[in-house]
């Protein structure tokens, strides 16, 4: 169902951090589009985001903004416009190629590998960084072992991101619901991207936790400077580290801009956060 | 003339094919599982046909409502044990006790019947109508076949679209948790839905050996493998699919049978099979369904 | 931090490993004291090699099921390219190379190349395709293949090899042989299976699928197994894992069936039919999927027990069934699962606790 008022958009040049300025975005889409059953999930989806900008998709249940992470991830594939990523036009990748091309992602119902232990889910992560063949697991030759070693040892240090080295050898499927959603940003580190995708990272989470987490998107942020966008509905946590924001609406940007301009913005009040009680 | 021979007899074996894969197409459209035992259903369908015809003299119309009893009761008993429990359970799961409850149903029949083949006595007997001066002959059970599956298909499809049952069952099919909040009962329509499904293969048994006359505890395997080959043909989940995949599929193998070879028309069909899923996994007139992320 | 730790052998599984080749290693040394001693009857020592093969296939077929996730219902059609590939092989050496072992292991080596070679080309349509179809396209792959052997003719003269379909057109010169003979099969093979190349294959077997699985591709395929499009978005290539747990699983199923085939004079591709397929498939569920010394333990029982119990021969198929069904309804059972959990001495700490 199709809103009947037209928003008015925009200007709709995402404003880089100065940091970025200079450089090439790490993200461009033009014109993206995908029509799902005959419906228009997101149309005109034009967005940049900087080389190492922390930015926030937000807007209402059925916006389009899963469908937007699942364009970029090539889960589906856009009817409509170009992604271009570090520059590199992605049309006809996969997944899988996209993910080599630079994009991890989390996802909104966490899907980790519920029967591995918490290094094997990291560790299977790394497997496009480690080099060695068929051959030389079946014969334990000296290059597994010695790339077997340093990927368990990088997969301790990025879980002692969140504190979980310890939690190394349980399996993943029976954490806790907050470690499991930490896990799979710990595993799509794993993987080096430049553009990290967090499909609603604090939901379901208390508020200190959410504290914590937004401490650690930082530190991620600090520690790799990459790129992230994430879909988030808690607004004290997208407006305290995004730098840019982008609200979808019915499938369509309905306004972009620093944290201020969206949270004064009328057409987002209408469409996403309400106005605030009069007393 | 032969051609049209053999085309005929493609159309009486692509019925039986059809009737078995409208089985296999309502259970899965709704339990979403290969019911691999549908094929030994048929089978002891027959024996409980061949039975009560041969043995105890029954009318061959009043031992096929009797074989439609019995596979009836026979499905809803193996929904309710063996697949009830594990509908939560993994896809791999279900169809490994599907293949179980086929082997079990198989030795269950061999040991209650033995191995040795009896022959099946035809429900209508042996005639046929002759045409073109005698050209072109057409057993009464081809006919009788080919009518019954007509049948059975115009029914079902009014079942399914007009009744309140065939109404909750296409419900259930979509989605069975909303199905049981709009207060319709689950377990009772899937158990229904095996319930069709069965008394279907006891018709299709029936059918079946009239036609090919030998009756061995394994009859139903293959026929039941070829049928959900027909099914998958037409897109599986869909009951006009099914008719269409079954007509098509016997005419297939009664072609592959004359024309290529006899010993690789089971090769043959097969093949159509693995082609069918490759370039169209939906089947003809199946729909496609997407994973949600 | 010890060494083991550290590369990915947690101590459980570890444990495990190690047991099942202790438990292996242990068994053929008792068996084959106990045969050499002539305390083994005839008909026990005629079934060792078979046991083997039928070790080889449950461990192949659990890297199937139980690693990777998906059903294979063919699995025998992998075992006859082995049998037929691997013996017309072993009778094309006899002249060549005298020496029996070595002709064996020969025969096994390009049994399981060509075992190989069939379970690349049918992976390349079958693992485009998920859960039930792939089943039932796999056992589709394994009923064509006995199909075409039943009508396949392959021969050997002085001008070199021939082969045919459907009807016997090799037209061999005076003093050639005919090796597979269509429905016949391949009759007059001498018997080069030993035991002990049993246990080697057994070990090798046991090897390759417990090195594979702790390593990157093992965890690529369990990964995909737990969840294919997560797999996709850390980058593993699905196609890739897939066909290589496939491509290996067919390549030890090929092997063993050269060491089955090998135990006896005649074969035919009937005896590689849905049934064996089944019969493999009962061995790895009831030993546990994923459990390679419970697939072991599984094929050893199931072939020995109807040998001993004769008389109730004609319940065993019952039995399989009955085995197949109260296995998957037990372990897809809350209770009973905490229930075994509890008695399962390698249990992971977490779940005891």
């Amino acid at each position: 169902m199709r809103a009947k008022t037209k928003y008015v958009t925009m200007p709709s040049k995402t404003i880089l951090p100065e940091r970025d300025a200079a450089r090439e975005p790490v993200l461009e889409c033009v014109n993206l589009g995908i029509t799902l059953g005959g419906i228009k999930a997101v149309e005109d989806f034009n967005f940049t985001l900087g080389r190492t900008e922390i930015a926030g998709l937000i807007g209402p249940n059925g916006a389009g903004k899963t469908t937007v992470f699942n364009l970029l991830t090539k889960v589906y594939q856009p009817t409509t416009g170009t992604i271009l990523l570090n520059g590199k036009d992605t049309h006809g990748m996969n997944t899988m190629q996209v993910n080599k091309a630079g994009i991890a992602r989390t996802f909104q119902n966490i899907r980790l590998f519920k029967n591995l232990s918490v290094a094997d889910n990291v560790k299977a992560a790394m497997n496009n960084d480690m080099h060695y063949n068929m051959l030389s697991s079946i014969l334990r030759l000296p290059n597994y072992k010695r790339e077997e070693i340093a990927a368990h040892r990088r997969a301790l240090k990025l879980l002692s991101i969140f504190d979980m080295q310890d939690m190394a050898d349980v399996r993943a499927g029976s954490l806790p619901y907050g470690a499991q959603r930490r896990l799979e940003i710990v595993r799509a580190l794993a993987t080096n991207p430049s553009l990290l995708l967090l499909d609603e990272p604090a939901a379901g989470m208390n508020p200190s936790e959410t504290a914590d987490l937004m401490d650690n998107i930082r530190k991620i942020h600090e520690m790799f400077q990459i790129a992230i966008l994430l879909i988030e509905h808690d607004m004290s946590l997208v407006m305290n580290i995004c730098e840019g924001i982008c609200v979808l609406n019915f499938g369509h940007i309905i306004a972009k801009g620093t944290p201020d301009e969206i949270q004064s913005n009328p057409a987002v009040v209408e469409a996403y956060l309400g106005r605030k009680k009069e007393a | 003339m032969i051609f049209l021979n053999f085309f005929i007899s493609g159309i009486s074996l692509g019925s039986i094919y059809a009737i078995i894969a409208l089985g296999y197409t309502m259970v899965y459209g709704i339990a979403k599982m290969l019911n691999f035992a549908h094929g030994d259903v048929i089978m002891v369908g027959a024996y409980v046909c061949f039975y009560a015809v041969s043995r105890y003299g029954m009318n061959p119309f009043v031992g096929v409502v009797l074989a439609m009893a019995v596979c009836t009761s026979l499905g809803i008993v193996i929904e309710r044990f063996a697949y009830k429990p594990l509908r939560q359970a993994p896809s791999l799961a279900v169809l490994i006790t599907a293949i179980g409850m086929s082997y079990f149903l198989q030795n269950t029949a061999l040991l209650l019947w033995s191995s040795n083949p009896k022959v099946f006595p035809s429900i209508i007997g042996r005639g046929s109508f002759k045409l073109f001066e005698g050209k072109l002959s057409v057993s009464h059970v081809t006919v009788l076949t080919i009518a019954t599956c007509v049948i059975i298909m115009i029914v079902l499809s009014l079942f399914i679209s007009k009744t309140k049952l065939g109404k909750a069952m296409r419900a259930c099919s979509e989605d069975k948790g909303a199905a049981q909040l709009m207060g319709i009962n689950v377990n009772a329509t899937i158990s229904l839905t095996f319930a069709i499904g069965s008394g279907l293969a006891a018709i299709a048994g029936a059918l079946l050996c009239s036609a090919y006359p030998t009756l061995m505890p394994t009859t139903g395997s293959l026929p039941g493998i070829k049928a959900f080959t027909a099914a998958v043909f037409g897109g599986i989940g869909s009951i006009p699919g099914a008719f269409l995949g079954g007509l098509m599929l016997g005419v297939i193998e009664i072609f592959a049978k004359a024309y290529i070879s006899s010993q690789l028309s089971d090769a043959v069909v097969f093949g159509v099979l693995i082609v069918v899923l490759l370039v169209k996994p939906s089947g003809l007139l199946g729909k496609q369904l997407q994973e949600k992320v | 931090m010890t060494m083991r730790r550290l590369i990915n052998l947690k101590r459980v599984e570890a444990r495990r490993i190690y047991l099942t080749y202790f438990i292996v290693i242990a068994a053929y040394v008792i068996c084959q004291t106990m045969s050499s001693t002539k305390f083994l009857s005839s008909s026990m020592r005629g079934m060792l090699v078979p046991i083997c093969a039928y070790m080889v296939m449950a461990i192949s077929l659990n890297l199937v099921v139980g690693i990777s996730g998906e059903l294979s219902l063919g699995h025998a059609g992998f075992m006859s390219v082995g049998a037929f590939s691997g013996v017309a092989t072993a009778i094309l050496l006899q002249k060549v190379l005298p020496f029996a072992p070595a002709r064996l292991a020969i025969a096994m080596i390009v049994a399981a190349i060509f075992a190989a070679i069939a379970g690349f080309l049918i992976g390349i349509p079958v693992l485009r395709l998920k859960g039930d179809y792939l089943a039932i396209v796999t056992l589709a792959f394994g009923e064509i293949i006995k199909s075409l052997l039943n009508n396949f003719y392959f021969g050997v003269d002085s001008g070199g090899l021939h082969f045919s379909m459907l009807t016997d057109t090799t037209r061999l010169l005076k003093g050639g042989r005919l090796i597979i003979r269509g429905p016949m099969g391949i009759s007059g093979i001498q018997k080069i299976a030993t035991f002990p190349a049993g246990f080697i294959l057994v070990m090798i077997a046991l090897m390759v699928v417990f090195n594979l699985v702790n390593s990157r591709s093992g965890r690529a395929f369990m990964a995909i197994r737990d969840d294919r499009i997560a797999a996709e978005s850390i980058g593993l290539d699905i196609t890739k894992y897939k066909m290589m747990a496939f491509v290996t699983s067919a390549a030890l199923a090929g092997a063993a069936g050269a060491l089955f085939a090998m135990n006896y004079s005649t074969i035919v591709a009937n005896k590689f039919d849905f049934n064996t397929s089944i019969l493999i498939l009962v061995f790895v569920v009831l030993g546990g999927q994923g459990n390679m010394l419970g697939g072991i333990i599984a094929a050893a029982v199931l072939t020995i027990l109807p040998e001993k119990l004769r008389q109730f021969s004609e319940y065993r198929m019952l039995l399989y069934a009955v085995v197949l069904i109260v296995m998957m309804l037990a372990t897809n059972n809350a209770e009973i699962k905490y229930f075994l959990s509890r008695l399962n001495p390698f249990r992971r700490k977490e779940e005891a606790e």
